[in-house]
């Protein structure tokens, strides 16, 4: 028996050279510069380890980070996929306007959204000023960071899931209707299965981008220890002191959870495709 | 993190840097000095740097050009460790001139090299209210008070920050005569303080911009900046009757002049700042100037402040930092429940 017991005919050939390739620009690109933050932390020795990411502030920082990062993805899959569908499903004046407003948060450097938002939030503020009547408060709290981040995540949201809601034929959804299907039937039957995938890859990509966004959180946030400090300031004022060690170890508990994560959901994905198939 | 990119990229930029200036490697007559600085002090080596090259000109002919960086204090020393090839470093604190000793750039002793404590200017932290001062606000314990919003930035990650810190903690010791006491209010103050900007300026923007709290902790010339630049009708300077007397200093690095060959013209350009006509515009600058004869002349902008030096109080940068405000530290206990 052989390994391979048919050769399939690829489109493209030389699987051994685009795999060489793949493999390479990976390590380059992605595994050589992450390992360092690895092979800084080993000298460390465990129990500094243990002690640099277990101090209170760093807890109290990953789970601000995670716990912001996951409300804001939940919130962007939700206007997200409103978003999307209103700019596949609908023709009207303005279309391509708003469609290119989605990848502003793209463009803009991260800092200017920040500042815009601590400057529209605060107290003397265009926002800030009625909130602040009414008692609500969204700078310097973990509310603000949210919305930081809504901010940032939105447009991974629209953009994976609009090129599966146009390749979504409107006849199935046609058909339910005609053989009886309510509207909440038809989309939670027929349209939510095909745009799931595509609804969690986006929502997925937006919390990750949610857990390492620094430049426009902390002016929204007020950094105060135990807080409001997320975990990449954490990282930045260990550097500040010179603690290479010590910020390498936060980062690599940063990166070893996210990961986890991410590869939690891409089974999911998985799983959830062959379900639907 | 990984040093070894940061540092290609930082030496990548240096030289990027270094070949755009015009003539810069074609002609002998003309030499480049890359100054390292902190934050606010933009403007005033900005003025400082016109009046060298044409006071160098002068002397040997030579034609010199500075250029200058700026950033956090920290984030500076940081890079020029990293490898960004700074010929002179000029920034918030000693202790970030000893990080950079530790890395061998330059030898231990760099403070003693020149005169005062290698710091040609000082300034000192003074309180900015909204006019008229309607909290109220004259002195350190003023702003202790429940109900005053104090704005000062995160000493974790801004040299200013821990000015600020060290003169409200000094103030109090010495009132007191007492580190329990002086711990007390610096947990009183900053239960008043709401945001922790990363750095000085932050703190200044959100205090005169977004209009948050009652009083900011600043550097004595950012104080006067404000003034400046935000309106002498909005805002105040207080100045407390005592503080502490902030030394920026200044240092060569010596690797770094050694293989650019620049060590002549970066020691006289630091030399250079002593001068009359350096402290001149340094006190133009709302920096207090160390030549008594200009500090004399420029008198009315720099209010009688009873100042206390760090090594008088803390001993020196290193254990100050150590006991406030590295991980585990005064700071940070302060914050814990």
């Amino acid at each position: 028996m052989t390994l391979f017991q048919k050769k399939r005919r690829n489109i493209l050939p030389g699987f051994g050279l685009s795999m060489g390739y793949t493999v390479f620009y990976l390590s380059a690109i992605v595994i050589v510069p992450l390992s360092m933050i690895f092979f800084n932390t080993i000298p460390m020795g465990w129990e500094p380890f243990i002690h640099a990411v277990t101090a209170p502030r760093v807890l109290a920082s990953y789970r601000l980070s995670f716990s912001t990062a996951l409300f804001a993805a939940l919130f962007d899959g939700g206007v997200g996929l409103l978003t999307a569908w209103v700019l596949v499903r609908y023709r009207f004046p303005g279309r391509q306007f708003l469609d290119a407003l989605v990848d502003l948060p793209f463009a803009l450097p991260t800092a200017v959204a920040g500042i815009c938002f601590a400057t529209l939030y605060s107290p003397v503020g265009w926002l800030g000023e009625t909130l602040t009547k009414w008692n609500i408060e969204i700078i310097n709290t973990p509310t603000g960071i949210v919305v930081a981040l809504i901010f940032i995540g939105f447009p991974f949201v629209v953009r994976t899931i609009q090129p599966v809601l146009e390749e979504v034929e409107q006849e199935i959804e046609e058909a339910a209707q005609c053989l009886g299907a309510t509207r909440w039937q038809t989309f939670r039957k027929i349209l939510l299965p095909h745009l799931f995938p595509a609804l969690l890859t986006g929502s997925t990509l937006a919390f990750a981008r949610g857990i390492g966004e620094y430049g426009s959180v902390i002016f929204i946030a007020g950094n105060l220890p135990m807080k409001t400090e997320i975990a990449p300031l954490m990282i930045m004022s260990k550097l500040d002191q010179f603690d290479y060690a010590g910020a390498s170890a936060v980062a690599l508990v940063l990166l070893v959870i996210s990961f986890s994560m991410l590869l939690l959901l891409n089974a999911v994905q998985e799983w959830q495709q062959k379900e639907y198939r | 993190m990984n040093l070894d990119w940061i540092k290609k990229i930082t030496i990548a930029a240096s030289l990027i840097v270094a070949s755009g200036l015009p003539g810069a490697v074609a002609e002998a007559t003309t030499v480049t000095l890359l100054n390292v600085s902190y934050d606010p002090t933009r403007e005033l080596y900005q003025s400082e740097n016109t009046a060298f090259a044409k006071y160098w000109q002068k002397q040997t002919g030579q034609t010199v050009q500075i250029s200058q960086s700026h950033g956090g204090s920290g984030k500076q020393a940081r890079a020029v460790i990293e490898g960004l090839d700074a010929d002179v470093v000029t920034l918030a604190l000693a202790y970030d001139i000893d990080a950079i000793s530790d890395s061998k750039l330059l030898p231990a002793n760099w403070q003693t090299r020149l005169a005062n404590n290698s710091t040609p200017y000082t300034s000192t932290i003074v309180f900015v209210v909204r006019k008229g001062n309607p909290k109220k606000i004259k002195g350190w314990e003023d702003i202790v008070k429940p109900g005053v919003s104090v704005i000062t930035p995160n000493p974790k990650t801004s040299g200013g920050a821990r000015w600020n810190y060290l003169a409200a903690w000094g103030y109090k010791q010495k009132q007191s005569g007492s580190a329990v006491q002086a711990k007390t209010f610096i947990k009183a103050l900053y239960k008043n303080v709401p945001v922790l900007d990363t750095g000085a300026r932050g703190s200044t923007l959100t205090f005169a911009q977004r209009g948050l709290g009652d009083v900011l902790l600043a550097w004595e010339n950012e104080a006067h900046l404000i003034l400046k630049e935000f309106g002498s009708d909005k805002f105040e300077i207080v100045a407390p009757a005592v503080s502490i007397l902030a030394e920026p200093p200044v240092a060569i690095v010596d690797k770094n002049v050694a293989r650019h060959g620049t060590r002549k013209v970066a020691e006289a350009y630091l030399n250079f700042l002593y001068t009359p006509q350096a402290q001149e515009i340094i006190a133009q600058n709302s920096y207090r100037p160390r030549n008594p004869a200009t500090l004399k002349k420029y008198a009315a902008n720099f209010p009688n402040i009873k100042l206390f030096t760090l090594n008088e109080v803390f001993g020196n940068w290193r254990t100050a930092q150590k006991t406030h405000f590295n991980d585990g530290g005064v700071f940070d206990q302060i914050y814990l429940p």
